[in-house]
């Protein structure tokens, strides 16, 4: 029988509006999943790590894979032209060779030809002031006309390099290059420069350090003649198709090869990342944390279906669906997704922040960071199945079990 | 509508296991029928096929032969979410051990049955709390399963089986986990529900102090109905008397 106390303490709906509103706030599934989540602590800190482990990893994989992407093409994302000529074989920007010489004058007696610009590449001998050498990358370009390179200049100008032997090193390379500032002196294949300009932020993918000068300084200092160049860059007059203007360069210099800017670019992006196996080793590390992080979220996912196995078989009981059933545990693998991508990319971040100043260039982007996020998701989401599969074989009759 | 003569009619049921070491009958040619407004008692010793029939009639598990009916909704030819779906709908369990999810609240356990039977988010408060009003157990509504006395978790279990008004109520050894006072309570519940002619209760026991609850008790043995009674309308009222 209902005792005094009881009655007097009985509470009516009408005076738990509030405690009514929490409820009606979220509905049952989601409601159940994020109590059975937080119900075991241990385990969803050991599902969280998984997952944190998880997106730092294949963060910064794809950030360095980015940041090798942005390297690798540095050159032509701050060169303007619509076409290169290359001497053949030509496998990236880094592996230079001379041509003949006769480019400049086949290309400007090509019709739709607007301009051109040479560069002249090649690997050279520097030696520091104190003592050493070390190899390096020289890029002699008409500085003095409106090419964008160098970029990025933080100290003397790019007018300084028309200075005899005047170079623009990046201060990232200044320990490696012996030198600190402007106007320091080193040795370049046994002639003597002068910084006269100071970059930030332009590194190679390879080790070597890029050193910029004029192409007449570049060319002095590579022994080439002077009509030779590296690389041809050809700008297309307006009104002319760039495959046209392709073709007919093609036929005007068969011993040289002739590609678009966007070709020449992957050339060098596929050599360096695929051919060399460098982004490969990234991809691998990337797929390997995606994997690892999937692992630990299916045992932990698992382990905790089992310890719930007595309560889903009562919701089997009790008439529960297969599918109401696997929406809670998919909604458990998707708050642990959210969770765990959270905290992952907040470390990631620092990760990245912390190699800023680091010869390893770590890019982050809004895509991909987007893309984490539905790989963490895909990734917990299947990482359920091992756990759905046990539930969906649930006997509903073992509640009954003594 | 016109009323059901009864809530739940099982006829000839048998189940079968098939084994290597040969077939096991725990159920042969039961029939067994709930009349609304009633509760009955089930009784019989230890492998007698008590837990078997209960599995069959709320629609876990499907007979090796025989029809049943639910409501008017025979389980022929239901596939294990058909099954699930008539469960739903028109079944209410009270289980021995309780199996209240411990995650949640008293109340929202009894909520979990309404959105498991569709209620909306917008009534399934108010009747959830009906329920619990219905067992006396509205004071402890947001108290943790783990916090609750073991006579509290099972009239929350009868609130949680009464939520949604299924037709028939399966109440497994309600009583087997509690003290003697609880169980009373707890028996004394179910025959007060079991008086709502819009449903019918079952009860599967092994205390023989239950029988004064019961308006009907059926004995099995052996997986065959043994017996049949009918509570004896008299001041005494502690005897069952042989059903006609």
């Amino acid at each position: 029988m209902q005792t005094t106390a009881e009655t007097a303490s009985i509470a009516t709906p009408g005076q738990h509006t509030s405690a009514r509103k929490r409820m009606m706030r979220l509905p049952m599934v989601p409601k159940l999943a994020y109590r059975n989540l937080f119900h075991d602590r241990l385990g969803l800190i050991v599902t969280v790590v998984g997952i944190v482990f998880s997106v730092v990893l294949v963060a910064v994989q794809f950030g360095l894979y980015l940041g090798s992407e942005n390297r690798i093409a540095a050159m032509f994302d701050h060169a303007e032209a619509d076409l290169w000529v290359v001497p053949l074989g030509t496998k990236s920007f880094d592996d230079p060779a001379m041509l003949s010489g006769r480019e400049r004058h086949g290309v400007l007696s090509t019709p739709g030809v607007a301009s051109v610009q040479e560069l002249a590449v090649g690997f050279v001998n520097w030696r520091k002031p104190k003592g050493g050498s070390t190899a390096a990358l020289l890029v002699g370009s008409e500085v003095t006309q409106s090419t964008s390179l160098p970029w990025n200049v933080t100290e003397g100008s790019t007018r300084a390099l028309a200075a005899p032997s005047a170079v623009a090193i990046d201060s990232t390379y200044f320990q490696e290059l012996g030198v600190s500032g402007l106007g320091d002196r080193a040795e370049v294949n046994n002639m003597e420069v002068t910084v006269h300009a100071v970059t930030k932020g332009i590194r190679s993918f390879t080790t070597l350090p890029y050193v910029f000068t004029t192409l007449a300084t570049g060319r002095t200092l590579l022994g080439a003649s002077a009509e030779q160049s590296s690389y041809t860059l050809v700008k297309a007059a307006p009104g002319t198709q760039v495959e046209d203007l392709r073709v007919a360069l093609a036929k005007r210099l068969p011993d040289a090869e002739i590609l678009t800017h966007a070709e020449f670019r992957k050339r060098s992006l596929d050599y360096w990342l695929f051919e060399t196996g460098a982004g490969a080793a990234l991809i691998a590390g990337a797929v390997l944390g995606i994997i690892v992080g999937m692992v630990i979220v299916a045992q932990t996912l698992y382990a905790s279906t089992k310890d719930h196995l007595n309560e889903f078989a009562t919701l089997r009981a009790l008439g529960a669906s297969a599918g109401y059933i696997n929406k809670v545990i998919l909604i458990q693998a998707i708050l642990s997704a959210v969770i765990g991508y959270v905290l992952g990319m907040a470390l990631s971040l620092l990760v990245i922040w912390a190699a800023e100043d680091s010869t390893l260039l770590i890019v982050m982007t809004p895509n991909l960071a987007l893309m984490l996020l539905a790989l963490t998701v895909g990734m917990c989401v299947l990482a359920a199945i091992c756990a759905i599969f046990k539930v969906i074989r649930i006997d509903p009759a073992v509640v009954f079990s003594r | 509508m016109t009323a059901l003569p009864y809530m739940l009619e099982a006829r000839d049921i048998t189940k079968v296991y098939r084994s290597d070491a040969g077939d096991i009958m725990p159920l042969k040619g039961v029939s067994v029928e709930l009349a609304p407004g009633e509760l009955t008692l089930l009784m019989g010793p230890s492998g007698s096929g008590k837990t078997t029939l209960l599995s069959i009639l709320g629609c876990i598990l499907s007979p090796t032969s025989g029809t049943i009916r639910i409501a008017g909704h025979s389980t022929e030819g239901l596939s294990a979410e058909g099954m699930a779906d008539l469960r739903r709908r028109h079944v209410g369990f009270v289980f021995q051990s309780y199996n209240l999810v411990p995650t949640l609240t008293a109340l929202e356990n009894v909520m979990l049955a309404l959105d498991l039977r569709g209620a909306s988010r917008a009534d399934a408060p108010d009747l959830a709390w009906e329920a619990l009003a219905a067992v006396r157990l509205s004071h402890r509504a947001h108290v943790m399963p783990s916090k609750l006395s073991g006579g509290e978790k099972q009239r929350v279990s009868i609130a949680r089986a009464l939520a949604g008004a299924p037709s028939v109520i399966l109440a497994d050894e309600p009583t087997a986990a509690l003290d003697s006072e609880n169980g009373q309570a707890v028996m004394a519940l179910l025959a007060e529900v079991a008086k709502d002619t819009r449903r019918a209760v079952l009860v599967v026991t092994h205390d023989h102090r239950t029988l004064k609850y019961g308006d009907r008790m059926i004995r099995i043995e052996d997986g065959r109905i043994a017996s049949r009674a009918r509570r004896r309308l008299s001041a005494a009222d502690t005897e069952l008397a042989p059903a006609a």
